[in-house]
């Protein structure tokens, strides 16, 4: 390689110093980067530690000897509360047991962890993978299809989403229940995947759509046509590395967004149904002992604020991560 | 068709339609970007075309390149009419005919790297094995004066001039024999054109390319063009050997141009008569009648409204569309009127 210091540069200073000609490669760059954030490195922990308890929910349980359905009597006063201070919290029951039934609040929130997570994370993907093409086309190609692509996101946002979701759960598990998705639970968890992206891509299209209409007018795009580029190779090889860095943002903002309201529909019962476990399955069978048991409230409620933090702060520092305008000179 | 014509625009036009032509049917406009240019672009020679802003000039480096589409007219590259080649045929022609950018900033994508960005045209042609590719692209790198090492960066860390390398080296990748310069010097400091118009000159000196080099300013092209056309509102008002135009301008807008360049040197300051030309560029949206020039033009006559001058030989040797072209040859600097 000495052989290239030979090479006249431009600004005429002699190559002569090593250091600053260090090629780091861009994921090596990003990485540098991520992991000088030491806050956004715990909240990078924070997020693999629930999912990797999500994904061994079963596997944790059966070496703690506990279930999320067991009923425990024992736990539980004449009144049906659970004994001892701060909803029974015990070396047996290390988050309380449930008021009335006495099952085992943390293997329930493991296991809730999963439904939430898994309901976030696929609208999160699906929502995402819909937003960014309709968003990308509609942006790339203009004219009439924009058109058209822009008026179906007006009215799509001018739905009265929620009151939809609320009205049509009945009839729609049950035409996904006739169509093979097995009934109760998954048919309802699959409704709310379905409804949360029918909804959700709009706001990643309209973010996508902006941003594509302004890097299509740059020269980089043009010099690429010049050079025989495909529409392919422009939309995934020059416009979306440029685009990573708001969808990054909406999707760090929404899978959190998507399993509070995975949390709040079964919260009013139109989500997953008792006996199954889901954060918003807790949080509304605790709110009705409030009074009684305030700790039952609190913990898939921090739960949840914990995840949804985690979720921006990874995310900023994830889009920081990736602009290659970032310092970097610390870095070497 | 000889081969010692590089690139040939024949009658080239190219009408763009503005403002909404919604439903309540709203009158369109068209604007005349270009309208009717002809040129030729001699094997190894630099074809230099001037005007002011909003003449045309982009449009018609556009145009040429296939960037966009002309509404009528024809480009000839290397003997074969390219206009209305595309899929795989237009793939191999883009090999032969490169564009360098005006703005340093907006041509190179922020997210890429240096050797992405100047490897990209080969990929996207097939001509490169993955285990060449950086060789090739340092090989580049060090033509055109960058320093290899620094592959792996990213736009940003570069200066305009670097920059301007870099797009430079883009478009030699694919070892094109034409490249049609949009202004590739004007967003630079005065020190950095001279380098890129020097490495300009050497690499056409060196790899034979012919250019088309598009500017507004008339030293630059002075310093690099073997023929000069001049644009006026879509058309060539006139077309010349450079020597001949500049010594000898026959459009009274050519010589407008040239009594606007500053003078270097202070003692021969205000020596040349200045035409001052009055008024703006008419709306190439409505062009005037017959010689669009003639509302800025101290000539202009009835004739002038009525018959449209074609581009055509004067006595002289020199291509003009004029009824009345200038007669005394001038001097930049000195006063012979």
């Amino acid at each position: 390689m000495t052989s290239m210091f030979d090479s006249v540069r431009e600004d005429g200073v002699a190559p002569n110093s090593a250091e600053s000609i260090v090629g780091k490669s861009p994921r090596e760059l990003a990485w540098a980067r991520m992991s000088r954030d030491k806050v956004s490195l715990f909240a990078l922990g924070v997020i693999i530690t629930y999912l990797l308890v999500a994904a061994l929910a079963p596997v944790i349980c059966a070496v703690l000897g506990i279930s999320p359905y067991a009923l425990d009597g024992n736990a539980l006063n004449d009144y049906g509360l659970p004994k001892g201070a701060f909803g029974g919290i015990s070396t047996e029951h290390w988050l309380g047991v449930e008021p009335g039934t006495g099952r085992d609040i943390f293997a329930r929130l493991i296991y809730g962890a999963r439904a939430s997570l898994l309901v976030g994370i696929l609208a999160t993907i699906l929502t995402t993978a819909i937003g960014l093409v309709i968003g990308v086309v509609a942006g790339y190609k203009r004219g009439w299809v924009d058109s058209i692509i822009g008026r179906f996101m007006d009215v799509t946002l001018a739905f009265p989403s929620f009151l939809l979701i609320i009205a049509l759960t009945r009839p729609f598990t049950q035409r996904l229940e006739s169509l093979g998705v097995p009934e109760g639970n998954p048919a309802r968890m699959t409704y709310i995947i379905l409804v949360l992206a029918t909804f959700g891509w709009v706001y990643v299209a309209r973010v996508v759509r902006g941003q594509t209409l302004s890097l299509r007018e740059r020269e980089f795009v043009e010099a690429a046509k010049a050079s025989g580029a495909t529409s392919r190779h422009i939309v995934f090889k020059q416009l979306l590395p440029n685009l990573w860095a708001p969808v990054i943002v909406i999707v760090s903002l929404s899978l959190p967004g998507y399993v509070a309201t995975e949390s709040t529909l079964s919260f009013l019962g139109l989500g997953l149904m008792q006996p199954a476990a889901s954060w918003g399955v807790m949080l509304g069978d605790s709110v009705r002992y409030y009074r009684a048991d305030p700790t039952y409230l609190f913990i898939p409620g921090i739960a949840l604020v914990v995840l949804v933090m985690a979720f921006n702060i990874v995310g900023d520092a994830v889009r920081d991560a990736l602009d290659p305008k970032a310092d970097r000179q610390n870095l070497l | 068709m000889s081969n010692d014509i590089a690139l040939q625009a024949i009658d080239l036009v190219k009408h763009f339609s503005t403002g909404s032509s919604g439903v309540l049917g709203r009158a369109t406009n068209i604007v005349q970007a270009v309208d009717g240019v002809s040129f030729t672009l001699p094997r190894g020679k630099t074809l230099g075309i001037v005007g002011e802003s909003g003449c045309g000039k982009s449009t018609l480096a556009r145009l040429v390149t296939r960037l966009i589409e002309p509404s009528s007219g024809s480009v000839v590259l290397d003997g074969v009419d390219i206009t209305n080649l595309s899929g795989k045929a237009l793939r191999e022609m883009r090999r032969k005919l490169q564009i360098i950018f005006q703005d340093p900033y907006s041509s190179l994508n922020p997210r890429h790297s240096i050797g992405q960005i100047i490897g990209d045209p080969m990929r996207i042609q097939g001509i490169v094995t993955r285990p060449n590719e950086k060789a090739e692209v340092q090989d580049l790198m060090q033509r055109v004066g960058l320093n290899p090492e620094h592959y792996n960066r990213y736009p940003h860390e570069f200066s305009g001039g670097q920059r301007q390398r870099i797009g430079i080296a883009r478009a030699l990748s694919l070892q094109p024999s034409v490249i049609v310069a949009d202004e590739p010097v004007s967003a630079l400091d005065v020190s950095i054109q001279a380098q890129i118009l020097n490495l300009l000159e050497n690499l056409q000196k060196d790899l034979g390319l012919s250019y088309v080099f598009i500017a507004h300013d008339l030293s630059v092209v002075r310093h690099i063009a073997d023929q000069v056309a001049v644009m006026y509102l879509g058309k060539i008002v006139e077309v010349g050997a450079a020597v001949t135009v500049y010594s000898n301008p026959a459009h009274p807008y050519t010589k407008a141009l040239l009594s606007a360049v500053p003078v270097a040197n202070p003692s021969m300051r205000g020596l040349g008569r200045r035409i001052r030309l009055v008024g703006d560029v008419p709306s190439p949206i409505d062009p005037p009648s017959g010689c669009r020039f003639r509302t800025r033009c101290w000539k202009a006559t009835d004739l002038c409204a009525a018959v449209e001058p074609p581009l055509q030989a004067d006595g002289a040797g020199r291509v003009v569309a004029c009824h009345f072209p200038e007669e005394t040859p001038v001097t930049i600097g000195q006063s012979p009127v």
